[in-house]
């Protein structure tokens, strides 16, 4: 890991460690914004990774991001932290500056467009975008859109679409954005392609997915050895010990899956790597927070213990910026359009 | 609890620019066979293709160049590995040797049995087989009682190993026998021989697997002597040399790439333009094998840099084998196509061979559930 990766990774593990308590996760469930998090956040210099020095970020890459996200799955931090390090990269890469507090971007799905028209000097958004994340609390938007001809990244301040509150299963806030002609602060062209916000979305959900499954393997194995049945603990029985390993399994396949995708991501070639870590953290999620729940056992089906922050939020970002199945057939009509015989080949260039 | 370490490896160029030279070398040597064929992979025992490799320098490739190496690197021998797997190259001629018994030669064998094995295997002369398992233990290999005892300069070996893979058509073996017997102490008075299957007191008997091949062996030894010198190790080491031996054993990408010639033969099937179901199919298939390859690629890594990656190499090895015994459930849930022997596509035969192989991916190099009590260690459950 490079310099910036370890302290950034030093940092937010402090940082988590100290403020996301269950009462915050809690009281964040119910609405409340969870402000001392997010400065602090702020103040650690940990919400734009990405983000040129010069433009008030750490100026790091997508690797050394990756240790904050994977943080934040890991620590259910109810804050749009990885919304903010992509929009703030999205803001980035189009040239434009990036605004202090929450960001987050849109849309959230493969077939949602969201237009920009010029009017007088400037863009205005037209379109609706359904479940973005924080959509109604982030300070700003960052939406990829068509426009002029090309992909334009533009923002846009919070109030100016018209929102229809949600949430996910974790409660955490899915809003949809409905915007017609709505005013945009600033808009360039974009470098990147026009499912961007969809395709990096899915990047960090796959390893916020891996950090959530980290910590269902901490809380399991740690049950096992407390809880005592039959005069033992249960991670001495036999049963409990290989579902364990088929968990620890999923772990490391997730967390390598979607390492790789941001190595990628800072080789300009996301695409195939994307697939893979959301398709793999996706189907580890499911399986992974089966054997959680079941080590658990009763008591790990109940509001009161913590195990659900991390299943009930990989139930939903499973299917989050793309599921599973919409995923592996991306993936898999570029490789069957490849054919067979290139497909070992693109594997093992990078 | 942070047992579990899998960091990203990318591989040095000079193992790269290997890959292309390992390509070439391939294409040429193998030409175009059908995918059954292929899959076959290291289950495929051809001499002759053993010794081009070993013309070439690549067998024992990490090895001392005194002993017939070429002292490249371990990340350099991962990509030849994975080229030869990935041909379905039918490498089972050397493969054992190769990955593990020269590098147990290697780490305590003597000189003279370097000397003498070595440079024979690195020119894919020399085929080597396994003598662990035997009829009373499988899994439980401590409980081993073929003994091994001492007379005139060497001993005399009585019992039977099973499931000794290319026994009928290797030279040697290396063998676990008990030296002494330690009451209560199974892991104690083991030690690890170098055995001449041509010897006098040895029958070697086909066990024919359920698709009517034969691999495999039961090898009976009736009063065979092994000189003192065919030792390997001091006398009571074996269970430490053969628990590194099996590390050597599990750690290679063979451990995830076996259905590797049924998903090619799969994409192949479906087209340049499939439609949404199998293009998901190919898609997870294409998933898993990218982030097996990564986990895979992290060992050697691991290796490369002088650490012991027993944990993370059992990781791989459970899910490796699961992801490789999941692609005939994933065709069948696809399409309606008959696993056969004889007739039909090579897709067909393809999934008839590889249908009754995979049984074998969980049981070979350490079962599913003696991989899952290692990890459960690892966790801190043991």
């Amino acid at each position: 890991m490079s310099e910036l990766g370890t302290l950034l990774s030093d940092t937010i593990t402090r940082l988590f460690n100290d403020l996301v308590t269950k009462e915050l996760i809690e009281s964040a469930e119910k609405g409340a914004w969870p402000d001392k998090l997010w400065a602090a956040l702020e103040e650690g210099g940990l919400t734009l990774p990405l983000v040129a020095e010069a433009g008030g970020g750490a100026g790091g890459d997508w690797r050394d991001a990756h240790t904050v996200v994977r943080a934040a799955g890991k620590h259910a931090a109810p804050v749009p932290l990885v919304e903010t390090i992509v929009a703030g990269w999205l803001l980035g890469q189009a040239g434009l500056d990036v605004p202090l507090g929450p960001l987050t971007i849109a849309p959230a799905h493969r077939d949602e467009r969201l237009r920009l028209e010029r009017a007088g000097g400037g863009w205005r958004v037209h379109g609706t975008a359904t479940r973005v994340p924080w959509g109604a609390a982030a300070g700003h938007v960052v939406v990829v859109g068509e426009g002029g001809g090309g992909t334009i990244v533009a923002l846009v301040a919070r109030g100016a679409g018209a929102v229809t509150a949600d949430r996910n299963l974790a409660l955490e806030p899915r809003d949809t954005l409905a915007f017609d002609g709505a005013p945009v602060v600033a808009a360039a062209p974009a470098r990147v392609d026009a499912d961007a916000a969809v395709l990096f979305g899915a990047m960090v959900r796959a390893a916020q997915m891996a950090g959530a499954l980290e910590s269902l393997l901490e809380q399991s194995v740690r049950y096992a050895t407390e809880r005592k049945q039959f005069g033992r603990p249960i991670g001495n029985f036999q049963a409990i010990q290989h579902n364990l390993a088929v968990l620890a399994g999923h772990v490391a396949a997730a967390g390598i899956a979607a390492e790789h995708a941001f190595v990628a991501a800072d080789r300009g070639e996301p695409r195939l790597a994307v697939a893979a870590a959301k398709v793999r953290a996706g189907e580890a999620a499911g399986l992974g927070a089966g054997i959680a729940h079941q080590v658990h056992g009763a008591i790990g089906f109940t509001y009161e213990h913590s195990l659900h922050f991390a299943t009930r939020r990989l139930w939903s970002w499973r299917a989050e910026f793309g599921s599973e199945s919409q995923w592996a057939q991306a993936l898999g009509g570029v490789v069957a359009s490849r054919g067979a015989e290139r497909l070992w080949a693109d594997l093992t260039t990078r | 609890m942070s047992v579990f370490h899998f960091e990203l490896r990318d591989l040095p160029p000079e193992a790269e620019a290997f890959r292309d030279e390992v390509r070439v070398f391939l294409r040429e040597a193998l030409g175009t066979r059908p995918s059954v064929r292929r899959a076959r992979s290291w289950g495929g025992f051809d001499p002759e293709f053993s010794k081009k490799l070993g013309a070439r320098g690549w067998i024992g490739l990490t090895w001392p160049k005194k002993y017939g190496g070429q002292e490249r690197s371990f990340l350099e021998r991962y990509v030849l590995l994975e080229e030869l797997l990935a041909a379905g190259a039918p490498a089972g001629a050397h493969w054992v040797a190769e990955r593990q018994s020269g590098p147990l030669l290697l780490r305590f064998g003597t000189e003279a049995q370097r000397e003498r094995f070595l440079p024979a295997i690195a020119r894919g002369e020399l085929s080597f087989a396994i003598g662990m398992s035997e009829p009373d233990s499988g899994s439980d290999l401590a409980s081993i009682r073929t003994r091994a005892v001492r007379q005139d300069g060497g001993y005399v070996v009585n019992g039977t190993k099973v499931w000794t893979s290319n026994a009928h058509r290797s030279q040697y073996a290396i063998a676990l026998f008990r030296t002494a017997v330690v009451p209560d102490k199974k892991h104690e008075g083991l030690s690890q021989f170098l055995v001449d299957l041509k010897s006098p007191g040895i029958t070697i008997r086909p066990i024919i697997n359920l698709a009517g091949s034969h691999d495999f062996n039961e090898v009976v030894f009736q009063d065979a002597f092994v000189p003192e010198d065919m030792r390997v190790g001091g006398e009571g080491d074996g269970w430490k040399q053969v628990t590194t031996e099996l590390a050597f054993e599990r750690s290679g990408p063979e451990r995830y790439l076996s259905s590797i010639a049924l998903i090619l033969a799969l994409i192949d099937h479906v087209g340049a333009d499939p439609d949404a179901r199998a293009a998901e199919a190919v898609g997870r298939l294409t998933a898993q094998l990218m982030t097996l390859r990564q986990m895979s690629l992290s060992v050697a890594g691991m290796l490369q840099a002088g650490q012991n990656p027993n944990l993370e190499a059992a990781v791989v090895k459970d899910v490796g084998t699961t992801f490789e015994q999941s692609v005939p459930e994933v065709i069948h849930a696809l399409m309606d196509l008959e696993p056969t022997i004889d007739s039909g596509s090579d897709l067909q035969q393809t999934l008839g061979y590889l249908v009754q192989r995979a049984p074998s991916f969980s049981l070979r190099g350490g079962t599913r559930e003696v991989l899952r009590g290692i990890i459960a260690r690892g966790l801190g459950l043991r």
